[in-house]
């Protein structure tokens, strides 16, 4: 008799319990970032002053990928409510309709933002590029463009590139002498797949593939790389937190832009809205880039920041020059195709 | 007690038996439930979810339903009739105010390479429903692509229900214009070499951790009990430490600035740093060192049931002692090797972060694929479907393993 009611008993706590995990309860405003010194200057100027202005909230982190906000949407129950994403997941997510449709009167209307970074879905947070990093204790003589990136006579040692073929083959083209402006044009073709591959092919054992911004820092510290490629907010935190002496190159760095995005059916709208609202806002952007060397989406912003601040920063003039802005809507197009031939490669 | 005997003694006893008996099931049922539901839920049903989702073929008939049933009535040759263009004029301006249209272009740019651009720009392009009769021109002035059979073969094999591209991609197979199934053009075909580099890394590790965890086991079974509790302290602390740290700690292990490389150069054996990491030795050393605890413990506990009894007896019968080890020791410990070997090998080819962390490019497993196919480019079906065929693989491997262990005599093929 005792057993059936500890079964029983069991039986109980089990529906319990998976009841309260779906009963959608009322929960506070949640933001989702990358983490990381990113996040940490995020949690500094804008997540603390805008719990501080009477809204509370709170943050996590997630590693990106559209598939995670598909589950989340599509399974009901999410729990996340703005959720910051790379380019493609914000293409991606606007067409399966995981996103909020973004009311912009209600953050300072579209006028407000770079035009770039405006989208049906999403409102740019930051832009920030893939640049080529290197250590300055160990390289006397600086490198100046990805060609001295592949130039392993000249530079020996071993070179850092993001495991995939998106950022490695503009990059392989670049090098093989490609302008930046034709870089798209010259990848859509046949000849220019396999011309960035054959690029690849001279220095395909020197090479060290990262999957995560945290990695190249780290690789080019431990003397592991003489140079990688390296998102540029890495670059200035290793050097601004752990006196590193890293240097950057700017010339044909590709650049990107992450959007705040409102997960559909979310339960706190309004607070989503005053929240993108907030960040939207010039002062405090700027505070961003002060703390972590991005640019933001606000035009107003460069204008409250520092000269010296502004040169390191992806959108200042001298830095834009030269660099190229990844192709979405092609890597949205050939991303799959060019995924296996980049493995076909690398098996070879 | 007395009473409900007396009062129950018009029932024959036959049938209280079994009521009795059926009452002990009930029990027994109710006590497993939790489980049972526990299973059911989190187990089962998610991966019934999944093999459906590698054969599921929703995008297109949901945007496009005029489109797929004009095209039913086509026979595949030549280009469809009007009805069918001026179908896909219809449904391509609906789906682009209802804002899916990227959906089914997604999925039949998967057929087609440059499909996504032909539907987007058809519907930013297509203002308003042609005239009747002029669809076909229309569609063909705005994008040539719909001049061309393929693009129709295309939609007609991506009309549903169910459809078996995924599951033929994921071993290296597609069907041509015609419906014939052909291997995949050479650089699209990746997914056998790369299962076979999966099964290739999980032998390999499973042969390295049982040529290195026999003996530990060995020594283990056989040592006094207060030594033997210390040796298995040092198994199974690294067995709860985090796989993240402890492969990790092989990163510093064996960078080309780290400790091997470092004391090899000082020791003056080596003057360029060996590569020891990013590659397949790194994947090797990594994962063999992560897995050994799960080789040692089953072969470990088996040992400690195999009497030292038998060793002397094949001794004092004048055996030599490599004889008696192999004709009388290892096959009383098949099932040790087994149980170790298949739990090792199956948790070996589902690595997913260790040959991330310390593997190539060349090196990665198919697990890796199934991240990237689920998380990064939202291509389901093919990351179910590369599932699927794993999961196939490990179910065939563990019934061949069955029918291997449990068919031998233990008596190691000695003829009695």
């Amino acid at each position: 008799m005792s057993k059936i009611k500890v079964a029983l008993g069991f039986a109980a706590t089990f529906t319990a319990l998976t009841a309260l995990a779906s009963a959608a309860s009322a929960r506070d405003l949640t933001v989702v970032s990358w983490g990381g010194a990113y996040q940490d200057v995020q949690k500094k100027v804008y997540f603390e002053p805008f719990k501080a202005a009477g809204t509370p909230m709170n943050d996590e982190s997630w590693d990106g990928g559209v598939g995670v906000l598909r589950a989340k949407v599509q399974g009901g129950a999410s729990t996340w409510d703005v959720v910051q994403v790379e380019s493609e997941e914000l293409a991606l997510g606007c067409d399966e309709g995981l996103y909020e449709k973004l009311n912009f009167s209600k953050i300072g209307g579209e006028d407000t933002y770079l035009p770039s970074t405006v989208n049906a879905c999403g409102v740019g947070a930051i832009v920030y590029d893939f640049v080529l990093g290197y250590d300055k204790d160990k390289l006397k003589d600086a490198p100046k463009s990805w060609a001295d990136f592949f130039d392993t006579k000249k530079y020996p040692g071993k070179r850092g590139l993001r495991q995939g073929a998106k950022t490695t083959l503009e990059i392989a083209l670049m090098a093989d002498g490609v302008a930046p402006a034709d870089v798209y044009k010259v990848l859509g073709t046949d000849a220019g797949v396999e011309r960035a591959f054959k690029k690849l092919d001279t220095i395909k054992n020197d090479i060290v593939w990262w999957k995560a911004g945290a990695q190249p820092p780290q690789l080019l510290a431990s003397g592991e790389v003489a140079m990688t490629s390296v998102y540029n907010g890495r670059i200035d935190a290793a050097n601004k937190k752990e006196n590193k002496n890293f240097g950057m190159v700017w010339n044909g760095a590709l650049y990107t832009i992450d959007s705040w995005v409102i997960l559909k059916g979310s339960p706190n709208v309004d607070a989503a809205y005053k929240f993108l609202n907030f960040v939207g806002k010039p002062e405090n952007q700027a505070k961003l880039s002060e703390g972590i060397a991005y640019g933001t989406s606000n035009k107003k912003a460069p204008s409250l920041l520092p000269k010296a601040i502004l040169a390191d920063l992806p959108t200042a003039p001298d830095n834009m020059k030269s660099a190229v802005e990844i192709n979405t809507d092609f890597w949205l197009e050939n991303i799959d195709r060019l995924t296996e031939r980049f493995n076909k490669w690398a098996a070879k | 007690m007395t009473a409900a005997f007396v009062a129950g003694a018009d029932v024959p006893l036959k049938r209280r038996l079994k009521r009795a008996e059926r009452a002990r099931q009930l029990r027994a049922l109710g006590l497993v439930l939790p489980l049972l539901a526990f299973l059911l839920f989190t187990f089962i049903v998610p991966i019934a979810g999944m093999i459906w989702k590698s054969v599921d073929d929703w995008e297109v008939p949901q945007v496009m339903p005029q489109t797929v049933a004009a095209l039913e009535r086509w026979n595949g040759q030549g280009l469809p009739d009007e009805t069918a263009f001026a179908a896909l004029a219809a449904d391509i301006r609906a789906a682009r105010d209802a804002g899916n249209l990227a959906v089914a272009a997604k999925r039949l740019n998967y057929v087609v390479n440059g499909f996504r651009t032909t539907l987007l720009s058809t519907g930013r392009k297509l203002k308003e429903q042609p005239a009747p009769g002029t669809a076909k021109d229309t569609l063909i002035a705005i994008a040539p692509a719909w001049g061309e059979r393929e693009s129709w073969t295309a939609i007609k094999s991506a009309s549903g229900p169910v459809t078996s591209y995924y599951l033929l991609a994921a071993v290296d197979l597609t069907r041509n214009a015609d419906h014939a199934i052909v291997a995949a053009p050479q650089d699209q075909a990746i997914y056998r070499d790369v299962f076979l580099r999966t099964f290739e890394i999980g032998f390999g590790v499973t042969a390295l951790c049982l040529i290195l965890g026999f003996p530990v086991a060995y020594l283990l079974a056989n040592l006094p009990t207060g030594r033997s509790n210390l040796l298995m302290i040092f198994v199974l602390l690294p067995f709860w430490t985090s796989l993240l740290v402890r492969t990790c700690a092989w990163i510093v292990i064996l960078q080309s600035e780290g400790i091997v490389n470092g004391s090899l150069q000082w020791l003056g054996l080596i003057d360029e740093p060996l590569r020891l990491i990013y590659n397949r030795f790194g994947v090797y050393m990594a994962m063999t060192h992560v897995l050994l605890p799960f080789m040692i413990l089953p072969l470990y506990s088996v040992m400690r049931g195999v009497s030292p009894a038998y060793m002397r007896a094949a001794a004092s019968l004048g055996a030599p002692p490599v004889t008696a080890f192999l004709r009388i020791y290892l096959p009383q410990t098949i099932p040790g090797i087994g149980a170790g070997c298949l739990l090792v090998f199956i948790l070996a080819i589902g690595y997913y972060i260790t040959p991330a962390l310390v593997g190539g490019a060349a090196d990665q497993m198919i697990s890796y694929f199934i991240a990237f196919y689920t998380t990064e480019t939202v291509n389901w079906g093919l990351a179910s479907a590369l599932g699927a065929v794993l999961l196939l693989s490990t179910v065939v491997l563990a019934v061949l393993y069955g029918k291997l262990a449990l068919g031998r005599q233990t008596t190691g093929g000695l003829k009695n």
